[in-house]
């Protein structure tokens, strides 16, 4: 692969590749180019509409062509989706099951300069509370193009949350993906890593860094927010004791929540370390310095680790 | 009506017509047929332009002449069915029930293209209620049109029923969207018609908002992408009764005039008499043989139409009937059946 796309430009490149083989119509609001469905747009614009900057008639418009039997894809910015029309989602969407695959964008703070009012650190936590509705994070290039056949491939609504700028690659090659199934990517016995979206490449360096300190760490792609894999988290919880939890959302609600509230019913005593946003709004900068500001690093990750095995 | 203002916009000649009518309150069985005369005259000399209504027309649409009398019971009676299914269940909307019944009469006993013993089936025309606090309304209007037992009314809005208080297409046969939250019916109306377009489908979506739900942003947002997408297969229907639950929409939020408001967004905008069975058909019609354009009818009515008490009462928005209230509805309802 000669560049590496991010996982919105691989969104964009799935939708155009997977219109040849499935029958599904996509919808955008003034955002085509930034989602890049202006792909799909380009060779199927009879398939493509776009409904303006309009964010919740778009979802319930989806909603409408849905009942008529259609998968649609409706993509905008997560924070525009998830927040602006969480409650079209809600009850336009969720509410009557609805075969509505909602193509989020730009999700968490390392989408960089715009800052704070565009770097949406909520939207797994909000879509995790709906019935019925199915999150995925991929996070790279291969996975995101996995999942978003599956998420054709099944019915019912489905939020994908995608990021703005490329990480390093993650697979090599489609390997087992499935949503549902959190991938575990190396096993490890002293804690476990389960990350999301850009996280899993700095989970995968913080598991070598580790590694090299004699600790064993596995590394789960835990791709899946809902319905989460929580087997393999009372897995891990059992095995080593000491979990953390890496991504960049708010540590409220998200894959850290998610995986608080298994370990919660599950009486195996592990202890839970999450990295991500701390209850704090974003703000401008690079995605490097970003990271760095918010600890969404694998240093982070290796820190989190000390600071919790320290204190055993 | 004279043939010598005719220009090249039929959708403002509609317009006089009917405001005209309005104006002068005169016969209106007359008119209904110059109106619809005019409308083909005007399509015909169109055609060539709108060749996607022609093929509607075309095709087998079902044009059963309902008599307007039959109707005008088929209201009564789901009028009837609101008040004993909101007193069965002590609470509902019936103010805002009440003010669509005969709107529901027409669609589903006259020009709705439907088949209640199968009520997915894909070629059917499409209802959107987005007011969907009038639940009680519809379903009267689904059961008594045979798509489930009447008798199951009576367990609206109670534990484990399928009659939920706001419609649920998971639950209710018949119903073709779920609503409830105000605001966003008019975009799955707008979703279905875009697919109906794109898939060449015959049928046609029907959608009821309320005049104070059109302080909602996405109506307007919605009202935009009909007229962009050019949705002749749509009609929304305008329930003008002039309240809310605070008090006279113009007192709350004023959002009038609508009619003009649609104007100005592209629609092709037909003024009735919302309680008028003739006019409502009229419309109807007119609408579905206007092309290039969304139609939109803004209908006069009379919240808690046809119960004395609850008539023009913003009170009776969301409350129900104690015995006594709901004993002489049913007399003053029923009374109107005998008259």
């Amino acid at each position: 692969m000669s560049t590496i796309l991010s996982t919105r430009e691989a969104y964009g490149a799935a939708l155009e590749k997977l219109g040849d083989t499935y029958d599904f119509v996509v919808l955008d609001a003034d955002l085509s180019k930034a989602t890049q469905t202006v792909r799909f747009s380009q060779k199927y614009p009879s398939r493509f509409f776009n409904m303006g900057i309009s964010e919740g008639d778009m979802m319930s418009t989806a909603a409408g062509m849905a009942t008529c039997g259609k998968t649609v894809f409706a993509s905008t910015f997560a924070i525009f989706a998830a927040g602006r029309a969480y409650e079209q989602i809600r009850n336009s969407i969720a509410y009557p099951g609805l075969n509505v695959k909602i193509g989020a964008t730009h999700g968490g703070v390392l989408i960089g300069e715009d800052g704070a009012s565009h770097q949406c650190i909520e939207d797994i936590s909000l879509m995790r509370t709906l019935p019925g509705m199915t999150i995925v994070v991929p996070c790279d290039e291969i996975s995101t193009f996995q999942a978003v056949e599956q998420a054709i491939q099944m019915n019912g609504p489905v939020y994908l949350r995608f990021g703005r700028f490329a990480s390093e690659p993650v697979y090599q090659q489609p390997g087992d993906f499935k949503i549902g199934k959190g991938n575990v990517l190396r096993d490890g016995t002293d804690t476990a890593i389960f990350a999301i979206g850009d996280l899993v490449c700095e989970a995968l360096k913080a598991a070598d860094m580790l590694a090299a300190e004699g600790v064993s760490a596995a590394v789960i792609d835990m791709h899946t927010i809902k319905p989460l894999d929580s087997e393999l988290v009372r897995f891990y919880a059992e095995k080593t004791k000491l979990l953390i939890t890496a991504e960049d959302h708010s540590i409220i609600g998200g894959l850290g929540g998610a995986v608080a509230e298994v370990l919660a019913g599950g009486g195996s005593g592990a202890r839970l370390k999450m990295v991500g946003i701390q209850d704090t709004f974003g703000c401008s900068g690079s995605k490097a310095q970003l990271a760095q500001k918010f600890g969404l690093t694998a240093q982070a990750i290796c820190g989190a680790y000390k600071s919790i095995a320290e204190n055993q | 009506m004279t043939q010598k203002g005719k220009k090249k916009d039929s959708t403002n000649k509609l317009n006089v017509v009917f405001s005209r009518l309005d104006e002068k309150n005169q016969d209106f069985a007359l008119t209904v047929l110059q109106t619809l005369k005019f409308t083909q005259e005007k399509q015909a000399q169109e055609t060539n332009l709108h060749k996607i209504s022609s093929k509607r027309k075309t095709k087998g649409r079902k044009s059963v002449e309902t008599n307007v009398q039959q109707l005008e019971t088929h209201a009564r009676e789901i009028r009837l069915k609101v008040m004993e299914s909101i007193y069965c269940a002590q609470s509902g909307h019936p103010g805002g029930s009440l003010s669509i019944c005969d709107m529901l009469a027409v669609l589903y006993f006259d020009q709705m293209n439907v088949n209640p013993q199968a009520p997915l089936w894909e070629e059917r025309d499409r209802f959107v209620l987005s007011k969907g606090h009038a639940a009680p309304a519809y379903y009267a209007a689904l059961a008594l049109r045979g798509y489930f037992p009447v008798a199951e009314l009576q367990n609206l809005r109670k534990i484990d029923s399928f009659l939920q208080g706001h419609p649920c297409m998971k639950k209710v046969p018949g119903v073709d969207m779920s609503t409830g939250s105000l605001g966003q019916g008019l975009s799955a109306a707008n979703g279905m018609a875009i697919m109906g377009k794109m898939d060449c489908k015959e049928y046609r979506v029907y959608c009821i908002c309320g005049d104070g739900e059109m302080q909602e942003g996405q109506i307007w947002e919605a009202v935009m992408t009909a007229a962009h997408y050019k949705l002749d297969n749509l009609t929304l229907l305008v329930d003008n009764n002039g309240l809310q639950i605070d008090g006279e929409v113009s007192a709350v939020m004023n959002n009038m005039p609508i009619a003009e408001k649609l104007r100005s967004f592209g629609w092709n905008v037909l003024e009735i008499r919302g309680h008028d069975i003739a006019q409502i058909q009229c419309a109807l019609k007119a609408a579905q043989q206007f092309s290039g354009a969304p139609t939109a009818i803004v209908c006069a009515t009379i919240k808690g139409k046809g119960v004395s008490y609850m008539e023009n009462q913003a009170g009776w928005h969301g409350a129900a009937p104690n015995q006594e209230q709901y004993e002489q509805a049913v007399r003053e309802l029923s009374e109107e059946v005998t008259a």
